[in-house]
């Protein structure tokens, strides 16, 4: 299961991270790493991005890199 | 005994509120060289030896984006004597990761924990003493908006430069990593120790850029240490690092933070942005706040009332009097003098030159203070999440809308207003799209023709579809520059949504004064500059001053009329109103008045407003031709004010001149599309 799969107030543990590169750095400097608890808030009103809850703060990410974080 | 004191910490942290109150009004804000990156340097207000560098806000040291690379480079090649890092009490566990990384560096740090009035009001609590002794550098609470701590800060700070007090090693990797990392900073042979061991831990993160630093001798024995550390790692070096810090952030937070609430409750601006953010309700309100922005800027029906100016338009208006009335006075007191004719014509220009800088002035004041009030409350980054899913299409970002809404007033804010736009590439490529929006400016020029040679049409379908052309332009610009000139960087959206804060008056105003003066100052040589050189092309000739038809002016019209054949307006007359555009586009139609039969400045206003025709063009355009050349005049290079704007916003001449060659490519392109199509089915 992937963040993407996530509804809005759902929540998950982080198991791994799919992405590489650039990407990658960038996920887990804005403090998602494996074993971090992330909750879903709300999708935009076009459908994407969404916004979610990590370490006491929210982030917006596109679907297509939420799919890259694998979850629990 | 001169000192340099560095201010990082994670965007909305209050860095730059603090900055602000540190240094005053004693700032002076350029730009990185060849980034869209501003750099912002400032004098101690108590202490004048005290040099403060306000760094670009980023979430860590990685190689990535512009901001980072300009952060960490000053902070690891520049060595600061000291370094601020500005943490955010409200939001401590992730900034601690930045924290890390500054420490990894080795350079002497304090840190100032940030906006404890929001602690406090939540009733929070963070140990601050403990933290430090920890940490092993001083940890001084401050609220930045009002000047709580500053004091007790600088003091440290200034201590611990003085000093040369390095914080205390990694403790947050284990011995395994430790000595790998040792390892790899002995092969990097005999530089600075810290700087040696940094770069050993950027290695095992896989940093390109540090990567390439290195010698080729010494690069396949470390590349060697890296494939040893992965494999007894469990593969992922650059996660188990990332992973260590947090791990530590961990234990530092539970032994130091004590928040009052659990977590999941509803903060205020979850609340705000049910309503913001809403399904259904964040695009009318969003267009509404859009709307309300433009209006207080551009508008000249303000508030619905016919004829009420705005404030954009009302300060324009009364600067561009003032202006013109001070330009009359000196005019006149050169005449008086008996000055001759081509001094007279030459003070005249220069203080047009002048007075078209000072013109824009006021709408860019205007639309900064709102952009600044906007940006630093926290809802720009709510438009992008919005508007986000129609513009990746395009390879840019939701950011990138506002300048691009702008565009249609004037490019010269517009442009300006790219800096909220998150990457470097992103900044740069709406920079180069922005002005194919149809600015209040070219509108005169779509009347002269549409009253002209397009009475029998829908003249308002016709400057409509203008309008349209320069948006679907703008969208192919987008795509082929993200394609062919920025392929290799790699866009990617994740951003943070910070809490809604109420700007200070303080924060929004300096924030607006800055872009002023920046681009009164920048902006306004490359204007200046190149208005004189226009009406001197355009008053003389080899013999002395003459009317423009006679001018140089008018010679190289003609010497490169020919260039023009293709899109159908091979005049010279054209070609002279192509060049008098690049000083302000509506000057196009009082050319073509004068160069077309002597016509006068009142008739010139009624053809600008689409009220009267002007017969004479028509022995040069055709409709075809002149939608060629009005398509032309839309997308190639801005009036000098605009390209002074991207000149400034774009910290190099090599950029500008990409952008306005990508710029005149297009029109070309267009033009001669247009030209051919036209021709084919008209």
């Amino acid at each position: 299961m992937t963040l993407r799969d996530l509804k809005p107030g759902q929540e998950g543990v982080v198991v791994a991270i799919a992405a590489a590169g650039s990407m990658k750095r960038r996920i887990m400097d804005m403090g998602i790493t494996p074993g971090v608890k992330m909750r879903v808030i709300k999708v935009a009103p076009f459908g994407d991005p969404i916004e979610v809850n990590v370490r006491g703060y929210e982030l917006s990410l596109r679907k297509e890199e939420a799919q890259q974080i694998e979850m629990r | 005994m001169n000192m340099t004191i560095a201010l990082a910490g994670n965007p909305n942290c209050g860095k730059t509120t603090l900055f602000n109150e540190l240094t005053g009004s004693k700032q002076h804000v350029g730009n990185w060289p060849g980034v869209t990156v501003d750099k912002k340097e400032g004098v101690y207000r108590k202490n004048k030896e005290v040099m403060i560098l306000d760094l670009p806000g980023t979430y860590s040291l990685s190689p990535y984006s512009a901001e980072e690379i300009v952060a960490r480079d000053a902070i690891v090649k520049d060595r600061p004597d000291v370094v601020i890092n500005i943490v955010d009490g409200t939001s401590v566990e992730r900034n601690l990761y930045l924290s890390l990384q500054i420490m990894e560096t080795g350079i002497p740090m304090v840190i100032a924990l940030n906006m404890m009035d929001e602690v406090e009001a939540r009733g929070d609590k963070i140990d601050c003493e403990e933290l430090s002794e920890l940490l092993g550098m001083p940890v001084i609470p401050v609220v930045a908006r009002s000047g709580r701590g500053l004091q007790t800060l600088m003091e440290a700070a200034i201590a611990v430069a003085e000093e040369h007090r390095k914080p205390k090693p990694s403790e947050w990797f284990d011995n395994e990593l430790k000595s790998t990392i040792t390892e790899i900073a002995e092969c990097l042979g005999d530089g600075d120790l810290d700087e040696r061991l940094w770069k050993a831990i950027k290695l095992l993160e896989n940093d390109d850029v540090v990567a390439k630093s290195i010698e080729e001798a010494k690069a396949d024995s470390v590349r060697k240490l890296i494939e040893v550390a992965n494999k007894s790692m469990g593969g992922d070096v650059e996660a188990t690092i990332a992973d260590d810090r947090y791990q530590y952030i961990g234990k530092l937070i539970k032994q130091c933070v004590r928040k009052a609430q659990r977590e999941h409750v509803e903060t205020r601006s979850d609340k705000i942005d049910k309503i913001l953010t809403n399904r259904i309700l964040a695009l009318p309100v969003f267009a509404a706040v859009m709307y309300v922005m433009f209006a207080c800027t551009f508008s000249e029906n303000f508030l619905f009332v016919e004829g009420l100016q705005s404030p954009g338009k009302w300060l324009e208006g009364m600067v561009g009097d003032l202006w013109g009335l001070f330009a009359d006075s000196v005019s006149g007191v050169v005449e008086g003098m008996g000055a001759s004719e081509w001094a007279v014509g030459l003070v005249t220009s220069c203080l047009d030159g002048v007075g078209s800088v000072v013109g824009f002035l006021p709408l860019v004041l205007v639309l900064f203070l709102l952009l600044s009030f906007l940006e630093d409350s926290g809802y720009m980054a709510r438009v992008a999440f919005v508007m986000d899913r129609i513009f990746r299409h395009f390879g840019l970002s939701g950011r990138s809308f506002i300048p691009m809404l702008m565009g249609f007033g004037c490019s010269v804010p517009a442009l300006m207003a790219s800096r909220t736009l998150e990457s470097d590439k992103d900044r740069k490529i709406t920079m180069m799209i922005t002005p194919f929006m149809s600015c209040g400016a070219k509108l005169p020029i779509y009347a002269m023709f549409a009253a002209t040679l397009f009475t029998d049409s829908n003249q308002t379908m016709i400057v409509f579809s203008i309008y349209m052309l320069g948006i679907v332009v703008a969208i192919f610009g987008a795509l082929i520059l993200n394609k062919f000139a920025f392929k290799s960087d790699v866009s990617h959206f994740i951003m943070e949504l910070p809490q809604y804060r109420v700007p200070t008056a303080k924060s929004v105003m300096i924030h607006a004064w800055e872009k002023v003066k920046g681009f009164a100052m920048k902006a306004g040589t490359v204007i200046f500059a190149s208005t004189v050189l226009i009406w001197f092309l355009s008053n003389f000739n080899f013999s002395g001053m003459c009317d423009m038809e006679e001018s140089l002016l008018a010679s190289i019209g003609n010497g490169i009329k020919w260039i023009f054949a293709p899109l159908g307006w091979a005049d010279w007359r054209a070609s002279v109103g192509v060049v008098t555009g690049w000083i302000a586009k509506e000057n196009i139609v009082a050319t073509f008045g004068q160069l077309f039969g002597g016509v006068s400045d009142e008739m010139v206003e009624a053809v600008m407003a689409g009220e009267e025709a002007l017969p004479a063009i028509g022995e040069v355009f055709n409709r075809v031709s002149a939608y060629s050349y009005m398509a032309f005049n839309l997308l190639c290079m801005p009036c000098f004010a605009a390209v002074g704007a991207i000149k400034r916003e774009m910290g190099s001449w090599k950029w500008t001149l990409r952008a306005v060659g990508f710029q005149m490519a297009t029109a070309y392109v267009v033009a001669l599309l247009i030209n051919i199509v036209g021709n084919l089915l008209f």
